[in-house]
């Protein structure tokens, strides 16, 4: 698959170390069409190529992901600017569970940079509100500096229909929010365990964290849906670059019902 | 008014507690109102009772050497507070401050202690529940230890 080319249109600093780009394609024709959950590959000329998750509205004009610098290629696209020019191939990956948990309950659990990727989720779901039961995202980061859409999420406290907590793992004297890991905020969170969607996030020791934390308050195996990530290469199923147990996650992820994954996910080095 | 009993019985700490050994507990229990700002203790102090928030919310709060006092938890209404008053030498290993007026029930621990001792089932129930609470800390401790979000991995 060829990259398609797409033109910055605009960057926004998040934090210190994360950004958002919004795309356009460069031919002027419409952008690609993606599902909550998925990922592109994003080609930085010259330099290569990472898989970002869309973390815009997937009926927004524009092509939205948010990205950490972590390391060569995300460093040297946290210096684009508008008009820079990359290329796009997408869209891969298997989505968030949007369908099956209509109807029920919602958790959204997001670490850190786990809340880009399901961001879409948040918009579909406020876009379509009356398809879902009790909607619940919760939120942690390391300190307040790291909080990531910080007037949306201020937005999305604010109403009546979404239940939002952030946590972070370490206070300073300005902050008088909740302080304590994500999974603290859990048991008492408004839904209903039996019949509830949870989808996580994160970090793969918080998911595991999380993930453990849903079971103890009665959320099925079978609910709980997480997205994991490994190093990719073709992001198309050819070589093996992604590959975790017997799966690969470029085709049958990054999005995972947890039941599916429980046994490999478990085994993780702490 | 609602007895110290009904009170605790609405706490989601002593759900499905029977009746009985709520009485029992109510006979160590108090109501206790702290003003923004106030402790309720202090580091290092004798741990002479634990506590079920009932309104407000409380930091719980550390020394350490270079930023000083620091808020290591947040605890609301439901969430219960500390367990030092259970293992010796019975010193709260932090401290804890009201961040807004909170009011809380504090259960005696050398009362409650003692009720443990002489009921073997009410001491079950209690160190269940307690087990509970201690593992929840540790986890959330090994995950901020882990600094899990400064990586991706
Ligand atoms: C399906 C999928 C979706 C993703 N979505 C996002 C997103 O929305 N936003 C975002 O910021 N990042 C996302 N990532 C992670 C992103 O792809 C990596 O951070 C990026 O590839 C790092 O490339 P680099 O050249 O900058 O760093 P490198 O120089 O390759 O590595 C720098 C450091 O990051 C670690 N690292 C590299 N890739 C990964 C990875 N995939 N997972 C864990 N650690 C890694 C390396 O071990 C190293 O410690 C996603 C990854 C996958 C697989
Ligand atoms: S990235 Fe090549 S098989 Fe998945």
């Amino acid at each position: 698959m060829v990259p398609e080319l797409y033109r910055v249109q605009r960057v926004r600093q998040e934090t210190h170390d994360t950004f958002t780009l919004e795309l356009r394609p460069q031919s002027g024709a419409a952008r690609l069409t993606f599902k909550p959950g998925q990922f592109n590959m994003l080609y930085i000329f010259g330099t290569g190529e990472v898989p970002i998750s869309v973390s815009g509205n997937p009926t927004g004009a524009t092509l939205v992901h948010t990205t950490r610098a972590v390391g060569r290629v995300t460093h040297v696209m946290s210096r684009l600017r508008a008009g820079d020019v990359i290329g796009v191939r997408g869209p891969f990956g298997a989505p968030w569970p949007i369908d099956l948990a209509r109807g029920h309950d919602l958790v959204i659990v997001a670490g850190g940079i786990g809340l880009p990727p399901l961001r879409p989720v948040i918009y579909h779901v406020l876009a379509h509100r009356g398809d879902y039961g009790r909607v619940v995202l919760l939120y942690g980061t390391r300190t307040p500096e790291d909080i990531l859409f910080r007037a949306e999420l201020e937005r999305w406290r604010a109403r009546f229909d979404l239940e939002l907590h952030v946590t972070v793992d370490r206070g300073t004297p300005s902050w008088h929010g909740n302080v304590g890991v994500v999974t603290s905020l859990i048991p008492k969170a408004p839904f209903d365990a039996r019949s509830a969607f949870a989808m996580i996030c994160g970090p793969e020791v918080m998911i595991r964290f999380t993930a453990m934390e849903l079971e103890r308050r009665g959320v099925g195996t079978d609910h709980i849906y997480v997205s994991l990530e490994r190093n990719m290469k073709c992001a198309v199923g050819f070589c093996g670059h992604c590959q975790f147990g017997p799966h690969f996650v470029c085709r049958e992820g990054p999005v995972f019902a947890y039941d599916r994954v429980e046994d490999l996910v478990h085994r993780w080095e702490v | 008014m609602k007895t110290l009993a009904e009170l605790l019985a609405t706490h989601p700490f002593f759900r499905d507690f029977s009746p009985e050994h709520l009485e029992l507990l109510s006979g160590c229990a108090s109501q206790q109102r702290v003003d923004e700002g106030d402790f309720l203790f202090r580091e290092g102090e004798v741990a002479k009772a634990f506590y079920v928030v009932r309104h407000g919310s409380i930091a719980v709060t550390a020394v350490t050497p270079h930023q000083g006092l620091v808020t290591i938890q947040t605890l609301g209404e439901g969430d219960v507070l500390g367990w030092s008053w259970l293992v010796k030498p019975y010193r709260w290993h932090f401290g804890a401050r009201a961040l807004e007026p909170t009011v809380v029930v504090g259960l005696d621990a050398a009362c409650v202690r003692g009720k443990c001792d002489q009921d073997s089932k009410f001491g079950y129930e209690m160190m269940r529940r307690f087990a509970q609470v201690m593992a929840s800390r540790l986890e959330a401790t090994h995950l901020q230890l882990m600094n899990v979000y400064e990586n991706r991995s």
